[in-house]
């Protein structure tokens, strides 16, 4: 009797042991849902079968950008059903992080409870084919439900970025990111005798040209551009040939090549001021005290970074033009260098970045996918609010035509420049057929290498052999061309 | 009845309960370090890891993978690196931790407030790595504070971020900084441990202050100086989080400050489980060596 107590006293300890532990991996499942889903925590236990949609729609992203869209131009509009809570989660791109924790939850997808399935998720340019390639997302026109009609007046572009190699479109957008470059009006002034965007574009045009401004600068006691990095994009997006060829062989183009050698000039002349994209003396380089002459720069660059970085006191917390457009007004108008900037085309076409959104496999929710697809990304009227409302350049081509033909259409950031204008010529000139998976480590990865051989650290041999070790690195299944 | 009630108090035996209550240590250390650390082995002989999502392998490839890092990457680079990081933040370490311990324990000073101090010098241990190291980085980033006040007294502004002695001096005096008071505390106790009358009989005899440390204090703390240094050797190999987030995980100038476990880090973009399994292997084969090295020192000092 006792030894049978004792045996019994052992299993339950070890019983407890091991639920403890298992506890540790299945909190995520039990626990989570309640807490995120108040609302419905009490039929989490005994979920309808009659109800086929899911009462939680996941949409998984890195920052609050599309958030903010979607929170004013879609749940605030009351399109959103009464009975489905939309669930952000937020995971930052740094480090890779935002890939990570997406590519562990699609691969968890089919075994993850239908309150935790990914209905919805955004993506980069710069690594939007290894999830379009794939089969998480779903393709919009067939299993979403979009139509060709719906997506008819999208840039063309931003379709071909997330096409798969059997033709099916995986994504739509509500933006098109054409680059320009932003100039300051007051050092083109003294440079150039004037800051009439015309004249500014004649004398950028090409790069011989836009070279010899950066020498008159130079004299003037002025940098043309901030960093190795600024001018990347404009190279980067007109290679003859993609990263990797179809013998998975990375291929370094003439066009980065020419990169290279004109930031090695720059640097070595002293017409940049040696900084790298997004540090704080990048960042500080926009501001009031900078003297850079201009930055290369696309839609969302422009409207959210730039005109973040141009302002002496920063935005109260949580103010962005949509949230509270006259407190927005208030603190930006008369605020550092607001109003100082202008753009123009530039010496090359380009764009840089954009976010797409891609229905996940497994989704159920579709219906209301659809409709968010729908509304954010080809309702041409929420479009055109978007644009007017953020100064934001949206992916319809008739709504951002008919603003460039509006002449009352100004940024007062930009000094009353209607960009629209510019940014809708860009955009049709944009040819996005040498993207690859590998865009994204290969890119970054480059940019590191070489600032050594800018400041003169090391050759050009060991820098471009060092970016091969990396890039082999971070994908093991590439090859080095020898 | 009354045969058993005595056959049961002849049983009792309360050892029992002691395996009971490690059975949970058991569990989580099973489950947590011994699985994957049986698995890493296992892995280390396959081709395994993702590219975009797609899984390659795992296809068994023998010791392919210890080839590839020990006679094709730049581990020997890496190596070096650590060692040389781990070098200039431990000399001065050592020496400025002697000197405040003897300082501290010293009869003769009697320096007042030696708690107070103790629990300064120790505190930059309490501050995680990471964010010590963020820290770091705003201070003497190119337009961070230190540079500003070097531009205000009239100095050039040095870009510490992109010169390889920058960037190894900042990792070092970061690690100096974090550990010298944990080492000094760990000498005090070596120190006080000293039986006075051999000091005594030093003084006795002539010997100044110097001679007594050199010739009595230095060999009596040898086994704990051993130990220190050799943890210290362990905790340099496994230098991670203060290089990876000041240089942002590139390593510095031409990886002049990538150490062996930021370029393990490297592998684990791609989730090379392979790769990063042979260099973990190698890694816990030399961290074993010097461990027993340490053993062996603790033990030996026990049986004289």
């Amino acid at each position: 009797m006792n030894k049978f107590k004792r045996i019994i006293a052992l299993m339950l300890v070890m019983i407890m042991g091991v639920t403890f532990v298992a506890c540790g991996n299945d909190t995520k499942d039990v626990a989570t849902p309640p807490v995120s889903d108040q609302k419905d925590a009490g039929d989490i236990s005994q979920s309808e079968p009659e109800d086929k949609a899911g009462k939680v729609l996941n949409i998984w992203g890195w920052n609050n950008e599309f958030q903010g869209l979607y929170e004013t131009y879609f749940e605030d509009a009351g399109l959103l059903p009464n009975d489905i809570e939309v669930k952000f989660t937020i995971v930052p791109n740094d480090d890779n992080a935002y890939q990570n924790a997406l590519d562990e939850a699609l691969l968890n997808q089919e075994t993850a409870s239908d309150d935790d399935k990914i209905d919805l998720f955004l993506i980069e340019a710069d690594y939007a084919l290894k999830y379009v390639e794939s089969d998480y997302t779903l393709d919009i026109m067939k299993d979403v439900g979009l139509t060709d009609a719906d997506i008819a007046g999208q840039y063309k572009y931003t379709q071909e970025i997330v096409t798969d190699s059997k033709g099916a479109i995986k994504g739509t957008s509500w933006q098109a990111t054409p680059g320009l470059f932003a100039y300051r009006r007051s050092i083109a002034k003294d440079v150039l005798g004037t800051d009439d965007p015309v004249k500014v574009q004649e004398a950028l045009s090409t790069w011989d040209k836009f070279y010899d401004v950066a020498k008159m600068s130079s004299t003037k006691g002025y940098k043309m551009l901030s960093g190795y990095d600024d001018s990347y994009r404009t190279f980067s997006n007109n290679v003859s040939s993609p990263w990797v060829d179809s013998n998975s062989t990375i291929v370094l183009d003439d066009n980065t090549v020419k990169w290279i050698e004109q930031s090695k000039e720059f640097t070595d002349k002293g017409y940049n001021n040696k900084s790298s994209l997004w540090d704080d003396q990048w960042a500080a380089d926009q501001g009031p005290g900078g003297k850079v002459f201009g930055f290369f720069y696309s839609t969302w660059g422009i409207n959210f970074t730039l005109l973040g970085n141009a302002l002496e006191t920063p935005l109260p917390d949580g103010i962005t033009a949509t949230s509270d457009p006259d407190v927005f007004k208030e603190a930006t108008e008369g605020n550092g260098i607001f109003g100082d900037y202008g753009v123009v085309e530039g010496p090359q076409n380009y764009y840089w970045g954009g976010s797409w959104l891609c229905g996940a496999t497994g989704s159920d929710n579709l219906e209301l996918v659809q409709e968010i697809m729908r509304t954010m990304t080809c309702d041409a009227d929420t479009l055109i609010t978007i644009t007017k409302d953020t100064q934001d350049f949206t992916n319809n081509i008739e709504a951002m035509d008919s603003l460039a033909a509006d002449d009352n259409f100004a940024s007062a950031f930009l000094g009353g420049q209607n960009h629209i204008k510019l940014f809708a010529e860009s955009a049709k000139g944009i040819d996005m057929s040498n993207i690859s998976p590998y865009d994204q480590g290969l890119n970054e990865e480059i940019q590191t290498a070489f600032r050594d051989y800018f400041n003169g650290t090391v050759d050009y041999d060991t820098a471009l052999n060092n970016f091969y070790t990396a890039a082999l690195e971070k994908y093991p299944n590439l090859k080095v061309s020898n | 009845m009354k045969s058993i009630s005595k056959k049961k108090n002849k049983s009792i035996s309360y050892s029992k309960w002691g395996y009971i209550f490690l059975i949970p240590f058991f569990t989580i250390y099973i489950l947590f370090s011994f699985i994957p650390l049986v698995s890493t082995f296992y892995y280390s002989f396959f081709e395994n890891y993702m590219t975009g999502l797609t899984q390659i392998g795992p296809n068994f490839v023998g010791l392919e993978n210890y080839k590839t890092i020990l006679f094709e990457s730049d581990l020997p680079k890496f190596a070096l690196n650590t060692f040389i990081i781990w070098i200039l933040g431990f000399i001065p370490q050592i020496i400025i931790s002697l000197t405040i311990a003897i300082w501290f324990t010293s009869a003769r000073l009697k320096l007042k407030f030696t708690g107070f101090f103790k629990t300064v010098i120790y505190m930059p241990n309490l501050i995680m790595a990471a964010a010590f190291s963020m820290l770091f980085w705003a201070l003497f980033s190119d337009i961070g504070p230190v540079n500003n006040l070097l531009v205000a007294l009239g100095y050039e502004p040095f870009s510490f971020m992109q010169s390889i002695s920058g960037n190894r001096g900042l990792i070092a005096l970061m690690n100096f900084l974090m550990w010298f008071g944990n080492t000094t505390i760990l000498l005090m106790a070596a120190v006080m441990g000293i039986d006075n009358s051999i000091l005594e009989a030093a003084q006795i005899d002539g010997a100044n202050a110097w001679k007594t440390f050199w010739y009595v204090t230095i060999p009596s703390i040898k086994p704990i100086l051993v130990y220190v240094f050799l943890t210290s050797l362990i905790g340099g190999i496994q230098m991670f989080d203060v290089p990876q987030i000041l240089t942002n995980g590139a390593g510095g100038p031409n990886r002049t400050s990538m150490t062996m476990i930021m370029y393990l880090n490297r592998h684990l973009f791609s989730k090379n489980y392979g790769l990063a399994g042979a260099l973990s292997v190698i890694l816990l084969i030399v961290t074993a060596i010097l461990s027993f090295i340490v053993y062996r020192n603790l033990t030996e000092r026990e049986e004289k």
